[in-house]
């Protein structure tokens, strides 16, 4: 088979998998599972960058928060229907994307890391700064009437598990499309070896900018989704805390992988949601787990079984 | 009529703090020829080529490739007019296999289109002599097969001038032969510059031969008068 149909085989398994869960979850689950998969939009479009461009940023957050409150604040402010202002949203994080990419481009390596978090506290502090409008760290929620997206209800619980399975489904066909392109293969030559690229004649800093973009307004799509899918939009998902969040999640999962973003966050979620039921110590727990998996499963649960059984795993 | 050159530079100069690793080069490479580049350790060779296809920036001078002042553009631009340059410390993608790495040179030009991908990569890998070996990560090879893999991504990118810097270090003696072999074969098609140290290999392959020494053109010969040069055997032939 070719890497092209095996890629067409899982990508499409993965996603009759998840339409197939939603009739035998229990509701609790199913519920998790909905939160999950907007959850790894995010984490796919932060492996983007840093699985497959090798870039480590520290400041997504302002990218998922772009799209987040593109969407929130248009609909609160400028009494915009669902999908302009999840489209206000995308647009948000496209732009903002675009320029953050613009000016920390120019540094590399850590300088690169504290650039983008510097940026990312900057957007955090921008939303505190003008709590009038975001009302800041408590936030503001979006009322079922302006979550009807062209006439399906995205409050009852299946509508909006089918709306994060659709989300969910076109990020990860445009992350299985993009890695087999000879762009996405220009990316991975940028990450394995940035100086031999570019004396192959790439231009790797107009790569590097447009694997932002496209990292950028993936998160900002999954920052959108979130808020019209759970009606909450607030300032904690600007803060540094939502930064280090997907980079945890590639890690466990597999960063350069296409399904590790996902694996990794199903992981880390029930991680937490488990062994909070055990102890009020639950981040202790998640902690030791981390440790042991970082030690022991350094590509991550997918990179790890490419590595050892699945070499094929795109 | 005199052959028209590829490559000229004038007063190309390197500062490194203080040093002068390339001070005030005139060179003219002629479109077609294979030139060797050799000199003493430390002499600037890799500098001066690192300056030709704009790795490391020029302190001043010009470097004209193809008719066309190319002393402001960056390496990537330079490389996408025809240069092709492989690094004297091994360079290669070491994580993907070897079909990749040279996919990645053949598919700059080729974007698009598979067969020509295909074809090309297998061309360039069988020249030489790594077909079978398509398939394996190009860090499982050996260091020999790794410089062979890195001369196939030059000739991946079918280049017009092809700058090769110490390719036979660290290869076999019968590789070594082939590399002879190859490098004659592609003197009808492709301008070569060759950084070596092999005297060998410079006597077998090079239609003229330039001395650098302290970053200075010292001589420019050809393999049959270059023995009688005194002050290249003073600086660099080791006779006295
Ligand atoms: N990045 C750098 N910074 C400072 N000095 C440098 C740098 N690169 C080269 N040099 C110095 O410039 C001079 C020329 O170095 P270069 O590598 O061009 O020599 P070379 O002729 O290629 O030598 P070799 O045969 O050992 O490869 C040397 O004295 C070297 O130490
Ligand atoms: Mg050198």
């Amino acid at each position: 088979m070719s890497a092209a149909a095996k890629s067409v085989w899982l990508h499409g398994g993965v996603i009759t998998l998840l339409f197939a869960l939603q009739f035998v979850l229990p509701a609790y689950h199913h519920g998790n599972l909905a939160r999950i998969m907007v959850l790894a939009v995010y984490a796919m479009g932060y492996n983007m960058l840093f699985g497959y461009t090798g870039l480590l940023s520290l400041g997504h957050a302002l990218f998922f928060a772009a799209g987040m409150y593109g969407l929130g604040l248009t609909i609160a402010f400028l009494d915009f229907a669902p999908s302009p202002a999840l489209l206000s949203g995308i647009i948000s994080a496209l732009i903002v994307s675009a320029v953050v990419g613009f000016l920390a481009l120019r540094t590399t390596g850590v300088a690169f890391m504290i650039v983008t978090l510097m940026f990312a506290q900057a957007g955090f502090l921008t939303i505190l700064l003008f709590g009038e409008y975001t009302r800041g760290d408590e936030g503001f929620v979006i009322q079922q009437p302006e979550r009807v997206l062209a006439g399906i209800d995205l409050t009852t619980p299946g509508n909006r598990y089918f709306a994060a399975l659709i989300l969910f489904s076109v990020c990860l066909i445009i992350t299985a499309r993009v890695v087999q392109t000879p762009f996405g293969k220009v990316l991975i030559a940028i990450r394995e070896n940035e100086d031999r690229a570019r004396m192959l004649g790439y231009d790797v800093l107009r790569h590097k900018l447009i694997a932002v973009i496209i990292s950028g307004t993936m998160s900002g799509a999954a920052g959108a989704a979130y808020a019209l899918l759970f009606g909450y939009v607030g300032a904690s998902f600007a803060a540094v805390q939502y930064s280090i969040f997907p980079l945890l999640w590639v890690l466990l999962g597999g960063a350069g992988t296409t399904i590790g973003p996902l694996v990794g966050t199903i992981f880390m979620f029930y991680l937490i949601d488990l062994s909070s039921g055990l102890t009020s110590a639950y981040m202790l727990i998640a902690g030791v787990t981390l440790v042991l998996l970082t030690l022991f499963a350094r590509q991550g649960l997918v990179g790890e079984l490419r590595k050892r059984a699945l070499p094929w795993l795109p | 009529m005199a052959a028209l050159n590829l490559l000229t530079t004038k007063g190309l100069s390197r500062n490194f703090g203080g040093l002068w690793a390339v001070h005030n080069v005139d060179f003219e490479l002629p479109e077609g020829q294979v030139r060797a580049l050799i000199g003493p350790n430390g002499a600037g060779k890799s500098t001066f080529v690192g300056l030709l296809c704009g790795r490391i920036p020029a302190s001043s001078g010009s470097v004209q490739f193809d008719g066309r002042d190319v002393t402001a553009l960056p390496a990537h631009k330079r490389i996408a007019l025809g240069m092709a340059y492989t690094f004297q410390i091994t360079s290669i993608f070491a994580k993907l296999s070897l079909w990749e790495n040279v996919a990645l040179a053949v598919r700059r030009k080729h974007h698009g289109d598979a067969n020509a991908v295909e074809g090309g990569v297998k061309a360039a890998l069988s020249r030489v002599g790594l077909a079978d070996r398509a398939d394996q990560l190009a860090g499982d090879l050996s260091y020999g097969h790794q410089r062979l893999l890195e001369i196939a991504m030059g000739l991946g990118q079918q280049p017009r001038l092809l700058i090769l810097d110490e390719p036979t270090q660290g290869l076999a003696e019968s590789e070594v032969d082939d590399f002879k072999k190859l490098v004659r074969n592609l003197a009808g098609e492709t301008t070569v510059l060759l950084i070596e140290h092999n005297m060998d290999v410079v006597m077998d392959t090079a239609d003229m031969i330039t001395v650098l020494n302290f970053g200075e053109v010292l001589a420019e010969e050809t393999p049959e008068t270059i023995r009688d040069n005194s002050a290249v055997q003073a600086a660099y032939l080791g006779t006295g």
